[in-house]
């Protein structure tokens, strides 16, 4: 098995050189066969390595594979090493299974595009990355991933480069995960000055002894470190890319901005939690950050028209909580929760591409509706997805949202809890309006999209039907209560152990009666959020309309994202940009500094007219220099000399 | 041997090309490009005999040159100018294949006054005698002057005057702080000698050492450039020819660090340490500078030369770190320059070639016309702003690293440069190459020629290589700066003069190395240190 993680990561790149290089000239099942072959083997290769961990024994599921050293510098030795556990394994399965089938949907997707080629070559390519981000033994090959995903959701975020809005949304993306990285690698020099490596193992095994807990050094790391995490995730104040990247093409956003990329962040803090455990005051900020995240994006998803919107809304909220899971130590509920989302949200993505697809494009809520009868599979796929994100029971949405809610509650921040609740009941209330806008109601579609209306082929629904059904029983990995039946517990708890004496405290501590109680408050809340949204938008839409003009200022507010977008332009674009114009270009450079130097050089010319008046061409003036000089050098040999 | 055939066989091709009638352009073009070839090949040697366990200078050859003032033909690399004579004889290749076409008048010219470029520079980074070095220097200066004054631009005369009036300023500090040192060696020694290695560790006065420190600072500062020495390049660089440019860039400018590795701090170490704060500075706001100006460019190549500002400023920050990584992540970054600036340079001469503009706002969608121009393009933009596994981050990093280890503060503000450099550059990327094809005049662009593609392949080569598996570079410097590290941390920090003093005492036993001796103004009656002559003549070879 050695063998085999170098080639999982691998393939997908070795695919992406293939299309890359020769995509143009190949025939376009020859295009298809190597993204999805690469792909393919490579999910094959991980289901494999992954099985040959769970068969070692529990306490010693690691597998460390040195490939070669990359940077050598005195001391810095940074090898290319690939390390397999629970935790990455997990991650493994995620990024190539659901990437293996967002490929095949692709397929059916992108079958009109021009430069398919291309797309796959990109796809690929994140896929390498992102393993490498996963499966990479040290912090820098961590970074490597971690900035080869950013490039890839640039590239594609932008892939239809001949739109302004695309290629504008790309670039804010990939300049908002920099603000990030900054952070990330500041974190990585920081740990490396500490620990003299960057290999996980060192870096970890050492931790409590090179670290003081609760000291400034591991508060600024796991700090700097959670930046990295705010830019690549979306959350506050770095979210703002992600709705921006619904440019990019419906399978991407699936993958990259909903299933596997943005939950780089939570890998992160899971991978490291040794340190982020012993950063109380880091842990405080990273749960209240993901909980404000979670209910200030679950707002946003509330008004607005466009269905990728909506998801992206939601899974910025999503990722809040996640984060806040991480926050109250409970980092199996997040890398649960994690492994959930990326089922049911890849899901919805595919869904609401699905239904773009057969719109010719359009993806205004409002030109929908009554689609449920022309699109039944896309239907059902995405109404268990939204049961699945809503938390209803037994959903795997439910056990995963219903975990992290539970540990918060358990952790003593009562107040994170009540508002994480709340947002759990918007998120079923925007959802199911999503739903009921798309698929019930009165058809609001144009007439002539009308009749171009179809269920997708099957090579984009079978993807749908399969995440649909681990939508469905992907909760229960996890289950709570039953003693022994948390698989996930026990599979992901060792890789925790180290650090979590704290975690343990709250883990399964409390009583089955509060835990019983939580859950049936949860639902309950989630039910609500259900029943308000079917009266609004299908029962009795014009309540809807009602409440929307009594409330206009707030509804503009939200409507508008807050104006935060606005709020960053006026703030920090804007005024860069023209100072570097009109003060540093303008006035430094062109003013200041070449003024000097073009003066300096006037003087010199107004000198030398002055010099030339000596070449006067007369042999008596040229004489008398010369006697004037012999006499200064003797007087300066004879009296100076000395 | 083998040093003085890398140096002079440009030399060798400009004889050839005097032969050939003016007309015949083809042929000058050939024998240009071979001649290229053959150094190229012969510096090849140099790497594969470079002997990377030692800090002592190899390939050495030392003829007397002028006796009397103890100016010696001395010339020897050690791992940094290994890697530089490389640079230097890779990138003149991919120029003569660049200018093909571009040059179309008095090329024979601009042939010879490449090919003696392509010398002086080579010389630069060999000589180990100051009046040698100082000869090459100056002799680097004319062909530059020239090619941008004759095949420059509009604007050229005053791109000409102010590069002139920049490097002038530059050179005579220079020669001054050598005549300096020279006769300050004589004073203490009673030896006229040229020869650099002896002025290491001379234990100047801290004033004079300052002064003299100085001297060279701002000599090299404006090669570079550091800010505020920096607005020569834009116009040099807006009004030379393509092959200027990436001359310039990718090997002019690097004649600045390099001074600073090899004269700046093994000569004036304490100096160097009490000037760290201020130059340190100096090379942050470059970075941040370089960037912001670098944004809110409407010429492409002004663009590209605003960033040679901030990627120039990450070496000197490196360099002025003192450490294995920063210095070492200095001359990596040297390298990355010439190769992703370079070719960033290249391509704007590819897009001049067909539309004869610079300006951003006339381009856009050009993906769509030039979709191989395309990919190239954005692999260099990629490795132009530190992407890993491309050149330019394993440079970033490690010059990040060695900064961050020394002062955090400096470190910190340094990381704010890589997200403006992906600011201006993606920004830049998607003016010029996304969007909609807005203009008429693009709708008909040629994609990459043949040539043109064998050019830029080489050094998109280069970017995934030196990104991928950067350590037989690291490898080739590795004892040469971590000698220098040593030297600048002993004689900086604890020393005192005496033991450096110590180390240029009499020590009769040990007889001249190499066979002859600095006779030097022996008629000058004061020299009364004869006798040290030989116990001066250390081992160094």
């Amino acid at each position: 098995m050695g063998g085999m993680l170098w080639l999982i990561v691998l393939l997908p790149l070795m695919g992406a050189a293939v299309n890359g290089f020769f995509g143009k000239n190949l025939p376009k099942p020859a295009v298809y066969a190597v993204a999805l072959g690469s792909t393919g083997l490579s999910f094959a290769l991980a289901v494999l390595a992954f099985m040959e961990l769970v068969a070692m024994p529990a306490d010693a599921r690691v597998v460390n594979n040195v490939i070669y050293d990359w940077i050598t510098a005195g001391d810095l030795n940074v090898a290319v090493n690939f390390l397999l556990d629970p935790l990455s394994g997990l991650w493994m399965l995620v990024v190539t299974g659901v990437g293996f089938l967002i490929h095949v949907y692709s397929v059916g997707y992108m079958s009109h595009d021009r430069t398919f080629w291309k797309f796959f070559s990109y796809l690929n390519l994140f896929m390498f990355s992102m393993l490498m981000l996963v499966l990479g033994g040290n912090f820098l090959l961590m970074f490597i991933g971690w900035e080869g995903v950013g490039l890839c959701s640039y590239l594609l975020i932008g892939y239809d480069y001949h739109r302004t809005a695309a290629a504008v949304a790309g670039k804010k993306a990939f300049v908002m995960n920099r603000i990030g990285d900054f952070g990330f690698i500041l974190a990585i020099m920081l740990i490396f000055v500490v620990f003299g490596t960057l290999d996980y193992h060192g870096v970890f095994s050492q931790a409590h002894e090179k670290l003081v807990a609760g000291g400034t050094v591991v508060t600024a790391i796991t700090l700097l470190l959670f930046l990295g995490a705010t830019g690549k995730s979306a959350q506050i104040p770095l979210y703002t890319w992600l709705p921006d990247a619904m440019e990019g093409p419906t399978p991407v956003s699936a993958l990259i901005h909903a299933a596997t990329m943005v939950t780089a962040g939570v890998y992160m803090l899971c991978r490291t939690s040794i340190l982020f455990n012993m950063a109380p005051f880091t842990m405080t900020v990273v749960a209240v950050i993901g909980c404000a995240t979670a209910v200030f994006a679950a707002t946003i998803g509330l008004f607005q028209k466009d269905i990728k919107r909506v998801l992206a809304y939601s899974t910025v909220s999503q990722l809040g909580y996640m984060f806040m899971a991480c926050g109250v130590g409970a980092y199996v509920a997040a890398a649960f929760h994690v492994m959930t989302h990326a089922f049911f949200k890849a899901c919805l993505f595919l869904g609401s591409g699905s239904v773009i697809h057969s719109m010719g494009g359009e993806q205004n809520m409002e030109k929908m509706g009554a689609l449920k009868k022309h699109m039944p599979q896309t239907y059902w796929t995405f109404l268990i997805s939204t049961l699945a994100i809503a938390g209803i029971f037994p959903f795997a949405g439910f056990f995963s949202k219903d975990e992290i809610l539970a540990e918060t509650f358990g952790s003593g921040h009562t107040a994170l809890w009540v508002i994480a609740t709340v947002a759990a009941g918007v998120t079923a209330f925007y959802m199911f309006r999503a739903v009921f806008l798309t698929f019930h109601g009165k058809s609001r579609v144009d007439h002539e999209v009308e009749h171009h209306l179809h269920e997708s082929p099957y090579v984009m629904t079978l993807p749908l039907i399969i995440l649909a059904f681990l939508a469905t029983v992907g909760g229960f990995l996890g289950i709570p209560i039953i003693e022994g039946a948390n698989v996930l517990h026990n599979f992901l708890g060792p890789v925790f152990a180290q650090g979590a004496e704290h975690a343990a405290e709250h883990g399964g501590g409390h009583s089955l009666e509060l835990e019983l109680g939580l859950m049936g408050l949860s639902l309950g809340v989630a039910i609500t959020g259900i029943a308000l949204a079917y009266y609004f938008f299908l029962k009795n839409p014009a309540a809807a309309e009602r409440m929307q003009k009594s409330y206009q200022g707030i509804h503009t507010l939200v409507f508008n994202k807050y104006y935060i977008d606005e709020l960053y332009d006026w703030l920090f674009t804007r005024p860069i940009v023209r100072a570097s114009r009109e003060i540093l270009h303008k006035i430094v450079d062109v003013q200041i500094i070449d003024g000097l130097v073009n003066g300096v050089a006037s003087f010199f010319m107004g000198l030398s007219s002055v010099a030339r008046r000596l070449q006067s061409g007369l042999i008596r003036d040229y004489a008398l220099t010369m006697a004037v000089a012999f006499v200064l050098l003797a007087g300066f040999y004879l009296w100076g000399g000395r | 041997m083998l040093l003085s055939a890398v140096t002079f066989i440009p030399l060798a091709g400009v004889l050839a090309i005097l032969f050939v009638g003016a007309k015949n352009e083809n042929l000058i073009r050939i024998i240009t490009l071979v001649t290229g070839l053959a150094d190229l090949a012969a510096s090849l040697l140099l790497w594969t005999g470079f002997n990377d366990a030692t800090a002592e200078m190899q390939f050495v050859e030392r003829i007397p040159w002028i006796s009397g003032w103890g100016a010696e033909y001395y010339m020897g690399i050690d791992g940094i100018s290994l890697l530089m004579v490389i640079l230097t004889t890779v990138t003149c290749v991919i120029c003569y294949l660049a200018t093909w076409t571009a040059i179309e008048r008095n090329v024979k010219e601009f042939n010879i006054a490449m090919l003696v470029l392509q010398t002086a520079m080579i010389g630069v980074f060999c000589a180990l005698d100051f009046l040698l070095f100082y000869v090459f220097w100056e002799m680097m200066l004319i062909p530059m002057y020239l090619l941008i004054g004759v095949w420059g631009g509009k604007r050229r005369i005053y791109a000409t005057v102010k590069f002139f009036i920049y490097t002038m300023a530059g050179s005579v500090l220079m020669l001054l702080a050598i005549l300096v040192l020279y006769f300050e060696y004589h004073s203490r020694t009673g030896v006229y000698t040229f020869d650099i290695l002896k002025y290491y560790g001379l234990g100047l006065d801290p004033v004079l050492a300052y002064g003299l420190f100085l001297c060279f600072f701002i000599a090299f500062a404006i090669k570079v450039p550091v800010f505020p020495f920096h607005t020569w390049l834009p116009d040099a660089h807006v009004e030379a020819p393509t092959a200027g440019s990436v001359i310039l860039a990718g090997v002019l400018l690097k004649m600045g660090t390099y001074g600073f590795l090899r004269f700046s701090l093994p000569l004036f170490p304490e100096a160097a340490q009490a000037a760290a704060w201020w130059i340190s500075w100096l090379a942050l706001i470059g970075i941040v500078y370089g960037a912001l100006v670098a944004m809110v460019q409407e010429d492409i190549k002004k663009l590209v030369a605003y960033s040679s500002v901030s990627h120039l400023g990450f070496v000197v920050l490196g360099t002025f770190a003192f450490n294995l990584r920063g210095i070492e992540g200095g001359v990596m970054q040297m390298i990355n320059h010439g190769i992703s600036t370079g070719a960033l340079f290249l391509i704007v001469g590819i897009l001049y070639e067909r539309r004869h503009t610079r300006e951003i706002g006339e381009y856009g969608g050009i993906t769509r016309i030039m979709p191989k121009f395309a990919v190239v393009f954005m692999i260099v933009t990629l490795s132009s702003i530190g992407l890993p596994l491309t050149n330019g981050f394993v440079g970033e990093f490690m010059i990040l690293l060695g900064v961050f280890e020394a002062n955090k503060i400096y470190a910190a503000v340094a990381a704010t440069g890589v997200i403006f450099g992906a600011v201006y550059m993606l920004w830049m990327f998607q003016r010029v190459m996304f969007g909609e094809v807005t203009n008429e005049k693009n709708k008909n662009l040629p994609d990459l020629t043949t040539r043109e593609f064998v050019y830029m392949t080489p050094l998109i080569v280069l970017i995934f290589v030196l990104g991928v598996y950067p350590n037989p570079v690291i490898k080739k410097m590795e004892a040469s700066v971590k000698h220098l590290v040593t030297v600048v941390e002993k004689k900086g920090a604890c020393c005192p003069p005496s033991a450096h003093a110590a180390e240029n005492a009499p020590a009769p036993g040990v007889p001249a190395t190499d066979g002859h001796e600095h006779h030097a103004m022996e008629s000058v009656p004061h020299t009364d240190g004869h006798a040290d002559h030989t116990a001066t003549e250390e081992k160094r070879d």
